[in-house]
């Protein structure tokens, strides 16, 4: 990053004024964490930069951020430290540069999975096939069979989890973290409350700097929540059909009034709604604010959040259109997003969930 | 800019507390600060707790800590309505938006008398600030007020130097809140020569007692004490104003203090270490140079907060001295004579008065004192850190500032640092400042708008 100081210098050096002080104490879990390590490395600054949520609470209230010549913004560099842990504990190493692009990333990954299925689809139902109006039971089996679906959906999200479980692992061993203290079962119970409660993202009770660095709300912790609701009923409705299908031999497309259905759509709405007001949220946010946290950092939330709304448009048009000659074309854009998003998981702003439990969980074992 | 019925001149956290009660009350507030919004603030944005009444803390324990470092030329009327006010201090605070979080690490002793607000100093001003413009006071940053226009003992207008020119600014009340003189090196120089040199001020840049002067030279009662101030030791590497917490020492109970020439000068263990570090700022400013070193062995490292600069180092107590430009013979005198008399019989518990002293040694260690002989050897250059001035205006139990004969002027009022000598005179107890800063902050503003009201 050209005309920012190389980060483990600079964490070093803000972060022993932070040490000295201690007045943020109060926030989050980051201060408590410094306040056990005089000097940081490099697995440091990523157990750190992950337990910070980005609430920008200290920042505000740092009476050595900028114009004082000591220029402390804890915030921003430990946004930069967080993208810096993305890259390093991605594999393979190659792929870390997709962290840098990802809205080609993103937009890549989704149109070549829906290239495939396109292709699938024309294998099976020819080109007239693509656009016929299908109703009834199989009907969009009718289209890609079956067993490609599971097999491209298995997979994928194998190699995704596969991945971040590998990610996590090397963060948490860097962090300090021992292969005892993984398969403690308190510490897992701390760190998912800590995780489900969004902690350490009400600023330690005045809530989230952002996007009004002056009015701490908690619109932000609000919408985090809604995404992931909608990422869980989204899972359910999942599971929920697979069971059907599997094991009570219901062939889908399922009426609107059945459980995987209703929960698709509430799921649908919810990741909607979270996500869409993320990103207005980062509309709102002044310019100056992301340009501290180094080129890429706005980007990588934008295309996460473009991409996740992108799997709720089309799954929720799909649902409204797929008695239409559209639900092919629609098919095609929902199963590439979907596969998108699988695909960008380990590469993308997906990682920030995976490396913030690691980072949480390391807390509780540290802070006990 | 709308004529304002009450004018608060400051923009510290007893001229917020002021303009908050004023607006509370109903009156139009004219907020002028002389910095910009990222230095304004004063030196409150330094502050990080306040002293108040509590279940656990008595207003007469409140007293005779008060009494007990300042002395008995305390104002104890004023005192005690301060104290009194105390009690709803917290409520009221909550009330206006601030949030509380457990004690700092290391301040557990201040936890039955000390309420520390989330996030510090500057996050308690943003906090005021929002509150007080969604409460519709106008706040003007960069608006230096240069003078008070006063006549027969009443304020009619202040002549402000603002970015578009001098404006005159006419109101039926105005708070005085623009703290003390402790950034005015000239001023300071007037009673402590060309040791001002030397001296860092560790608030803010911007407080140069402009209008403390401007009410002293309009008649005003001249409270408090003029070579007074408060300052505790310092790293002297650190930058001359603004340099906040992170530049305090606090090695110094456990180790020893010496001067240019390698004497001690002060007894390091004397009491636990809140309620002594005041008094090593003026220490220190009474050695050669107003420069000292809080010299300690390696068996120490660990056991106090490491400041912003790491220590200078030596394999021996001859190198160390070198490194520090102080007398290498002296040291090791010094650092021999200290350890022959150290009690190493008594065990060493820091959280406690121990008891471990050095029987026959002039000056005395009369606690923690643990023989320095475990290389290598480490040393803070120290200076004075000035932190403010105890030189104020009388006031009278209405915040209304006194003239010469110590009659009320009926509508200037003070609140704050410029009148904190009322009952600040000496030494200092921890968040009292702020104590004295919000109770008549609020009494100002609430007076001055009643003021204004009745006008």
């Amino acid at each position: 990053m050209p005309g920012l100081p190389e980060l483990l210098d600079e964490a070093n050096r803000q972060l022993t004024i932070c040490n000295a002080c201690r007045y943020c104490e109060g926030y989050c879990a980051v201060f408590p964490a410094l306040e056990r390590r005089s000097v940081l490395r490099e697995g440091d600054v990523a157990l750190l930069a992950n337990l910070c949520h980005d609430c920008r609470a200290c920042y505000q209230a740092c009476m050595y951020a900028p114009p004082h010549e000591f220029a402390v913004n804890v915030p921003a560099l430990l946004s930069r430290g967080r993208l810096e842990s993305y890259r390093r504990y991605a594999w393979p190493g190659a792929f870390a540069r997709l962290f840098d692009h990802p809205r080609h990333a993103a937009a890549g990954a989704s149109l070549i999975v829906a290239v495939l299925v396109l292709v699938a689809i024309v294998v099976r139902a020819g080109v007239g096939g693509l656009v016929a109006v299908q109703t009834g039971p199989g009907a969009f089996y009718r289209l890609i069979a079956y067993e490609v679906m599971v097999a491209v959906a298995m997979i994928l999200s194998a190699a995704a989890l596969t991945l971040l479980a590998g990610g996590f692992y090397r963060l948490w061993r860097d962090a300090g973290g021992s292969r005892r203290q993984l398969l403690d079962l308190h510490l897992w119970a701390g760190a998912l409350s800590d995780a489900a409660k969004l902690r350490y993202l009400r600023g330690g009770g005045g809530g989230c700097h952002y996007p009004d660095p002056l009015r701490p709300a908690q619109a932000r912790l609000a919408h985090h929540h809604v995404l992931v609701a909608g990422f869980a009923l989204a899972f359910a409705a999942t599971v929920v059909a697979a069971f059907e299908q599997d094991v009570l031999g219901l062939i889908p497309p399922y009426p609107i009034l059945s459980a995987p259905v209703l929960l698709g759509i509430a799921g649908g709405l919810l990741v909607m709604a979270g996500a869409g007001g993320l990103l207005l949220m980062k509309r709102r946010e002044p310019a100056a604010a992301h340009d501290l946290r180094g080129p890429g950092f706005r980007a990588l939330d934008v295309a996460f959040l473009v991409l996740v709304e992108s799997v709720a448009v089309t799954g929720l048009l799909l649902l409204v259109m797929r008695a239409t000659p559209a639900m092919g074309p629609l098919l095609v854009a929902h199963l590439g997003a979907v596969g998108g998003l699988f695909a960008t998981a380990p590469y993308g702003k997906f990682v920030h969930a995976v490396h913030r439990f690691a980072a949480l969980l390391r807390d509780r074992a540290e802070a006990r | 800019m709308q004529a304002p019925d009450v004018l608060v001149i400051g923009g510290g956290n007893a001229a917020l507390c002021a303009a908050l009660a004023a607006a509370d009350r109903g009156a139009r507030v004219l907020l002028l600060e002389k910095t910009s919004a990222e230095w304004r603030g004063g030196n409150s944005k330094y502050t990080r707790n306040i002293r108040l009444v509590g279940p656990d803390y008595s207003e007469e324990e409140f007293l005779a800590d008060l009494v007990g470092v300042t002395g008995e030329e305390i104002d104890k009327d004023l005192a005690t309505l301060v104290i009194e006010r105390s009690g709803g201090v917290s409520r009221w605070m909550e009330a206006h938006g601030v949030h509380w979080q457990p004690p700092f690490r290391g301040t557990l002793q201040l936890a039955r008398t000390n309420h520390f607000f989330l996030g510090g100093g500057k996050a308690l001003l943003n906090t005021y600030y929002d509150r007080a413009q969604r409460a519709g006071v106008e706040v003007r940053y960069h608006a230096e007020v240069v003078s008070l226009q006063l006549a027969d003992g009443r304020f009619r207008s202040a002549i402000v130097d603002m970015p578009e020119g001098r404006r005159e600014v006419p109101a039926p009340a105005v708070v005085v809140a623009s703290g003390g003189f402790e950034s005015n090196l000239e001023w300071l120089g007037r009673y402590w020569g060309k040791a001002v040199d030397n001296y860092l001020i560790r608030g803010t840049s911007a407080n140069d007692g402009r209008l403390l002067a401007d009410l002293l030279e309009g008649g005003a009662l001249q409270r408090g004490n003029p070579r007074g101030f408060h300052a505790v030791a310092c790293d002297a590497r650190s930058p001359r104003y603004e340099g906040g917490i992170v530049t305090r020492v606090d090695s110094l109970p456990f180790g020893i203090a010496v001067n240019r020439d390698g004497r001690r000068f002060g007894d390091e263990g004397q009491d636990l270490w809140p309620k002594r570090y005041a008094t090593w700022g003026g220490l220190i400013a009474l050695q050669p140079d107003q420069l000292a070193f809080s010299v300690f062995d390696s068996q120490v490292l660990g056991l106090f907060i490491p400041p912003l600069f790491p220590p200078l180092e030596g394999a021996t107590i001859e190198e160390l001295a070198v490194k520090i430009n102080v007398d290498p013979g002296g040291l090791e005198t010094t650092v021999g004579e200290f350890n022959r008399a150290a009690r190493r019989e008594i065990p060493f518990d820091f959280r406690r008065l121990d008891g471990r002293g050095t029987p026959g040694l002039q000056p005395p260690k009369s606690n923690w004192a643990l023989p320095i002989e475990q290389p290598p050897f480490f040393a803070y250059p120290m200076r004075p850190g000035i932190t403010f001035t105890y030189l104020a205006v009388g006031v009278d139990r209405h915040a209304r500032v006194l003239d010469g004969s110590g009659r009320p002027m009926e509508n200037v009022f003070a609140a704050g640092e410029v009148m904190a000598g009322n009952i600040l005179l000496n030494g200092y107890v921890g968040g009292v400042g702020l104590t004295i800063g919000t109770v008549f902050g609020q009494i100002a503003g609430e007076e001055a708008a009643a003021h204004a009201r009745a006008a």
